[in-house]
């Protein structure tokens, strides 16, 4: 697992559509033979589908980064509380229509766990 | 018997005594190291808790950020979104992963890689160009520091793991291998003193047996050699005739005779 980080050098994103308009404007953006490496999630999205791309991203050799919105997480929490790979980082990040909310965070709730003790 | 407790199935030995207590000094040794092993881990792992805490909270305000210069965008040019999204191609964006060694763990640490040039050359061409640019410059800074936090958050994790095991490593010396081994040691020695104790009591028995048959040779022989001595003195008259007989003959020298010429 510490030997396979060499090759991952891109960085995926699942989130509303601003985010993933503003990260692109970054220049985070791959697409490669059809596959992308970002997901607009809307009111309309399935969250099978959420889980289903969730699950591509975390298998993906090449992804150093998984970044998602803290709304989208919130719909697949269990499987994201499950998530416990060091790669690819998983990054719970905040949209513009729900701020960031700190005692949500899988990763948070671990450290406020670990000061706790 | 001592050693109640569980043992190595070993056969109780003198050199299977040194070996185990060699192992004894070894895993002792190990604990030790272990421990430090696991402080130092952890006086690290304080530290990046601390760092991805402050980040975390840095991020919300970045994002915030970078939002409200989206908004602007979306201001002056419109929903750029569906074009942004079509003509993403390939990532000019891409992180670099390095690693840090922290008393033999091997911690990430990913490094912004930025290619210049971009897929979106006509976003914003019509108006609201600037703030396009912008946009892309603010959102770039906040996935720098996205990059930083993903980096500190993946030392986390793997450095959680890590002393999770050394701690299962250090408590399992501590409380089997090494009561175990002292359990061992304990038993070998009663062993051996046991085994000590058998063969002194053998010692003294086999020595008991030979003052008796001893005794029992000594009074057998006193009996033949009183036997011996009476019939030495019925035999001793006819040997005293014997020597008589053999003194007469032997003195050659002093008895003169006439058949010698010279």
């Amino acid at each position: 697992m510490t030997t396979a980080f060499k090759d991952r050098n891109l960085l995926a994103v699942i989130g509303d559509e601003d985010t993933i308009t503003g990260l692109l404007l970054a220049g985070i953006g791959h697409v490669e033979r059809g596959k992308k490496n970002f997901l607009v999630v809307d009111s309309k999205t399935q969250v099978s589908a959420i889980e289903a791309t969730f699950q591509e991203y975390t298998e993906r050799k090449d992804i150093a980064i998984l970044l998602i919105n803290q709304h989208v997480a919130e719909k697949i929490r269990p499987t994201v509380d499950k998530y416990t790979q060091a790669f690819p980082a998983l990054l719970e990040i905040p949209s513009k229509d729900h701020p960031y909310d700190p005692s949500k965070d899988s990763i948070l709730k671990r450290v406020q766990k670990l000061f706790g003790d | 018997m001592s050693g109640t407790g569980p043992r190595e199935n070993i056969f109780p030995t003198r050199m299977a005594l040194t070996n185990t207590k060699l192992r004894l000094k070894g895993a002792q040794t190990g604990h030790s190291l272990l421990a430090k092993k696991r402080d130092a881990l952890t006086t690290r792992f304080r530290a990046i808790l601390r760092k991805v805490d402050e980040a975390k909270r840095k991020m919300g305000r970045v994002m915030q950020l970078a939002s409200f210069s989206l908004a602007e965008v979306t201001y002056a040019t419109g929903d750029i979104s569906f074009l942004v999204q079509e003509q993403a191609k390939s990532a000019s964006f891409k992180v670099k992963a390095k690693q840090e060694n922290v008393s033999g763990v091997v911690l990430p640490a990913f490094d912004v890689d930025r290619v210049p040039g971009t897929d979106f050359n006509l976003t914003g061409l019509g108006r609201g160009g600037q703030q396009v640019l912008r946009s892309k410059e603010v959102y770039a800074k906040a996935v720098v520091t996205l990059v930083e936090l993903a980096s500190l958050q993946a030392a986390f994790m793997i450095l959680d793991e890590v002393i999770r095991a050394t701690n299962r490593r250090v408590n399992a010396i501590e409380h089997v291998v090494i009561p175990r081994l002292e359990n061992t040691i304990k038993y070998i020695n009663s062993e051996l003193d046991e085994m000590d104790r058998e063969e002194f009591f053998r010692l003294k028995k086999i020595q008991g047996k030979k003052k008796r048959d001893a005794g029992k040779a000594d009074a057998e022989r006193e009996a033949l050699e009183a036997g011996n001595r009476e019939q030495q003195s019925t035999g001793t008259v006819s040997q005293a005739e014997e020597v008589a007989g053999v003194g007469e003959s032997s003195d050659l020298l002093g008895t003169k005779d006439e058949d010698i010429i010279f």
